[in-house]
């Protein structure tokens, strides 16, 4: 299952964790990625907060978590090639998290709404 | 709020693909294919931009000379005809009414190229200069003053290519023009004003012409293919790569040029110009801030307004630009710091968002350029 937020991240689900990402829209919209700033693992992400930053040469944008949870894994690879971002960004999620309380989920968009939203 | 303003290249911009954006109360493009590929093009071959928002005025009279003197830090007396001497526009407090490029014609005749941000406000700050009595008790200063930004569109063709691209593509001769040199000329019959100048580090010129004479020219560089569209995105990149100052970052109503590192543009010793009283004594004293290099050993990048912080956390200044540098590949940035930090080599820190990065003064220039001398 992938949901998606108003601010263009994107959750899939595999049973009690998440992957949080940016949209494809969202990468196209920020043009080439240059930084992508990311929380340590075990830190708490709060639903609707900011939780770190992905950079193009232009300007920083904030990453907002759709759910709340604990970070139990970032992604390393876009430490040295946050470019990834931009070639596909459903496979290089940024973080994995513990999600804390599954029923936000359904506060969520599925594709079809954001594709919708995003028309 | 007024309405958006169009240069005369808007169409082309949009049948482009640009990225437009409001700048400075005009829809300008901002990036056509990538910031990124637009800035390698002008650091190895040669890109065009439209910078018709900038603002141009004309001043004569037979105390023309005087007066620019008089609102502007360099020396155009110095000057000979046909250079370009590019400083500031200060208030009385020192502060930087804007920085401008100002051409001599002749010793009654100049034209001030300036911020399309600042054009409302200049234009007010020189006609209160114009109707205030000269600061020597010589009456007023005989000039006249025509704004004629409305009519005047503008490009920027820079680059190690752009002689050539000019030469061969555009017909213009310019290989007799020394750097902040310009001439008038004719681009098939119509006039043109070609400087050897710009504000990317790199070797090119910029032409002034009317909407219909800039139309043409772009369409031909366009079709020639030897040259980039570039938008205003790369050339943010560009200028701060070379260390020089953007109006509303590094220069401001409140910061002085001396402040800025810009001192070799003021003319300290000129009989009288606005708010050197201030700056000159700035200069003997030294001032209490500077804009410094930062160089992180991050890859987090600083961004405008960022808090810079002494080694025990202690807010010292702010960051006024911040990059990933394209040509170094390094998260450097320009910053508004206490002097007392500001020597070469003086570790400090930097804020970015919930984290602290330490960061080291450099020298502002982060890109080594070429110019024709």
């Amino acid at each position: 299952m992938i949901k998606y937020s108003e601010t263009h991240e994107y959750i899939r689900v595999e049973g009690e964790y998440g992957f949080i990402g940016i949209s494809d829209y969202a990468q196209k919209q920020l043009g080439n990625v240059v930084y992508v700033d990311m929380p340590e693992v075990g830190d708490e992400l709060e639903a609707g907060e900011d939780f770190g930053a992905i950079e193009s040469v232009k300007a920083a944008s904030d990453l907002i978590a759709p759910v709340s949870g604990e970070v139990v894994e970032i992604n390393g690879t876009l430490e040295s090639d946050p470019r990834a971002v931009n070639r596909d960004p459903m496979a290089n999620w940024i973080v994995k998290v513990r999600i804390a309380d599954p029923a936000q989920l359904d506060g969520l968009m599925d594709e079809a709404a954001y594709n919708a939203f995003v028309s | 709020m007024e309405e958006i303003q169009k240069t005369c290249l808007h169409d082309r911009h949009v049948a482009l693909g640009a990225i437009m954006s409001p700048f400075a109360g005009f829809d300008m493009p901002i990036q056509y294919s990538s910031i990124e590929d637009e800035h390698k093009a002008v650091r190895e071959r040669c890109g065009v931009f439209d910078v018709s928002h900038m603002g141009e005025i004309i001043v004569t009279g037979e105390d023309a000379t005087d007066f620019v003197n008089y609102i502007f830090t360099n020396d155009v007396e110095e000057a000979a005809d046909g250079q370009c001497l590019y400083g500031m526009m200060l208030n009385e407090e020192g502060g930087t009414v804007d920085d401008l490029l100002v051409y001599r014609f002749n010793a009654n005749r100049y034209l001030l190229v300036v911020n399309a941000s600042n054009i409302d406000k200049d234009e007010r700050w020189i006609e209160e200069r114009m109707n205030s009595l000269r600061p020597d008790g010589e009456g007023f200063f005989k000039v006249d003053v025509e704004f004629i930004s409305e009519v005047t569109s503008e490009l920027a063709v820079q680059g190690p290519e752009a002689e050539k691209v000019m030469e061969e593509v555009l017909g213009i001769a310019c290989s007799d023009l020394a750097f902040y040199t310009f001439k008038e000329t004719v681009f098939r019959g119509a006039p043109v004003l070609v400087s050897r100048t710009g504000y990317t580090g790199e070797d090119g010129f910029e032409i002034y012409a009317t909407d219909e004479v800039i139309v043409e020219i772009w369409d031909a560089l366009m079709a020639s293919g030897r040259c980039a569209p570039c938008g205003l995105g790369c050339r943010d990149t560009l200028r701060f790569e070379v260390g020089l100052p953007l109006y509303g970052d590094e220069l401001t109503d409140e910061i002085t040029p001396v402040e800025a590192g810009l001192s070799m543009f003021v003319k300290f010793g000129k009989p009288f110009f606005a708010g050197r009283d201030v700056v000159a004594a700035q200069k003997a004293e030294g001032p209490h801030r500077k804009i410094v290099g930062l160089e992180l050993t991050d890859k987090a990048i600083p961004r405008h307004g960022y808090e810079v912080l002494d080694q025990e956390g202690s807010v010292i200044g702010h960051v006024t630009t911040g990059y990933r540098a394209i040509s170094v590949d390094k998260s450097v940035a320009m910053a508004l710091v206490d002097a007392r930090y500001s020597a070469l080599g003086t570790p400090l820190q930097v804020r970015i968002r919930r984290k602290t990065f330490p960061c080291t003064v450099v020298k502002k220039k982060f890109y080594r350029k070429s110019y024709k001398q």
